[in-house]
């Protein structure tokens, strides 16, 4: 039997660089930063106050009573998919809900409604939480409620593996294609958790940058002033379709899917594996299941979240699992971390740079980690042609998935 | 507190909860059928209408509460 191709027909995003696909790209491709002061009074208080707020408010895109129904994460996964969902041009293609699926997964879920129903609970009584609460903050409501916008009938699903559930979810899009149970799959990851209770854990653990003097600056992958990453909210979301579908109606494809590898690290809760174990199989799986040669792979937007121990990691396992050839990118730098949405911003980008034949830069790299022995596209974007790419996530828990993208 | 009123303040709470135009909130009108509020947004609306008319509507009550007239009148009965 011959093996299913995938490709990819629709893109969509809301991010800290812009309020859809084509500003935030060019946004990258400047090199601008994302990141800024965070001025809510409940920020004083706290040891990080700086993130990568989104760009352009869902308040702005969505009516005010269907914003109460939502939480944030839920409205900004509804706003990125309805963008890659126009794009793609299937809205009028007649296409069977019967084999459209979703794939949306967020890293943490709608803790913005579990934070702010709880301060009802405690002010006011159990009466007056609301009765979205539920919907609002289960796990699986991005993709639930894109999946009901949609009207999509062949499974919704929400996979969550921290800051790598993005990437984890466009991989289940590309089983669930290859497994014959979607021609189409809307996949992608969302994130929205700028509170001060998430900002104080992440504290807690020592792994945010503190930069707080300096926001622009402060995510900063690779280089040797790097001190945590910063925390970024939105989400990203792409059309996957069998590609003799999309051949069939005519549709413009950006990129083939064309493999993935997942492992899992079963080393550390939250430490990455020194010697990156669990990414360089992850890494190797999908270059394997692409089948390309490691010489194939002259582009790696990287994870790289701007920590010391992990960002030298996933040069080691590069370096073991692809060589010293490619050219690697960390967008981070720019949008700073998205968490469960990381991996789909971060697949976008890596789908744009085949077609543009660009490498958005890694800005703030000015004084580079001795360790950091790969070519990086520093602070300012690198032209360049790039037939396949890799796009590596990670995250708490040992997850690591790879993903590979080329040309069409 | 009159009828009209009622119905008034009934209206701001439908409008803020879930989306209802004001000019289509009278005492003949469905909640589910006529003015398209679901299960949930009615639950915020008796909430709601149990804060601005100082009242209280037992669940066991909500279920008999089908028209805006059936609300107003059992809110006139206990105001």
């Amino acid at each position: 039997m011959s093996r299913i191709d995938v490709v990819v027909t629709g893109l969509g995003a809301t991010t800290p660089l812009g309020g859809d696909v084509a500003s935030t790209w060019d946004a990258m491709l400047a090199g601008r930063s994302g990141v800024s002061p965070l001025t809510q009074e409940w920020a004083a208080q706290l040891p990080v106050r700086i993130a990568a707020q989104l760009a352009v408010e869902p308040s702005g895109l969505l009516d005010r009573v269907k914003l109460r129904r939502l939480d944030r994460s839920e409205a900004i996964a509804l706003i990125a998919a309805h963008q890659a969902w126009g794009d793609s041009g299937l809205a009028d293609s007649g296409l069977d809900p019967e084999r459209l699926g979703v794939s949306i997964g967020s890293g943490i879920g709608g803790a913005l409604t579990l934070l702010a129903q709880d301060d009802i609970l405690e002010a006011s009584g159990p009466r007056r939480v609301s009765p979205h609460t539920i919907p609002m903050l289960m796990p699986n409501g991005p993709a639930a409620w894109v999946g009901l916008e949609l009207g999509a009938r062949a499974g919704v699903h929400s996979v969550a593996s921290a800051c790598a559930t993005g990437a984890e979810a466009i991989a289940l899009g590309l089983d669930m294609i290859r497994a014959g149970r979607a021609d189409v799959v809307v996949a992608g990851g969302t994130e929205a958790v700028i509170h001060p209770l998430p900002l104080a854990g992440f504290s807690s653990m020592r792994a945010m940058s503190t930069r707080n003097d300096d926001p622009e600056r402060a995510s900063r992958p690779w280089d040797k002033g790097r001190d945590g990453f910063v925390i970024g909210e939105g989400a990203g979301v792409v059309v996957l379709e069998r590609a003799e579908h999309a051949v069939a109606r005519g549709a413009r494809v950006y990129a083939r899917l064309a493999g993935s590898g997942i492992t899992s690290d079963g080393f550390d809760i939250v430490q990455p594996h020194p010697e990156g174990a669990g990414a360089i199989r992850a890494i190797a799986k999908a270059i394997s299941d692409a089948d390309v040669a490691k010489s194939d792979i002259v582009h790696v937007n990287a994870h790289a979240t701007s920590t010391p121990v992990g960002d030298l990691a996933e040069i080691t396992a590069l370096r073991v699992a692809l060589g010293d050839h490619p050219v690697l990118t960390a967008t981070k730098s720019m949008s700073g971390h998205l968490l469960g949405a990381a991996g789909a911003l971060e697949s976008i980008a890596t789908i744009l740079t085949i077609r543009d034949s660009v490498v958005p830069p890694t800005i703030n790299l000015d004084d580079p980690d001795d360790s950091l022995t790969l070519d990086v596209a520093a602070n300012k974007a690198r032209h360049m042609d790039v037939p396949a790419a890799l796009n590596n996530s990670f995250g708490f828990g040992g997850h690591n998935v790879a993903l590979v993208f080329t040309r069409p | 507190m009159t009828r009209d009123e009622i119905t008034a303040g009934l209206a701001e709470i439908l409008e803020e909860v879930a989306g209802v135009n004001p000019d289509d909130v009278a005492e003949g009108k469905s909640f589910t059928d006529d003015l398209d509020v679901d299960s949930l947004s009615m639950v915020e609306v008796v909430v709601a209408a149990e804060e601005k008319f100082g009242v209280k509507i037992p669940d066991n009550e909500v279920q008999n509460l089908k028209t805006v007239g059936d609300a107003v009148s059992y809110i006139e009965a206990q105001s």
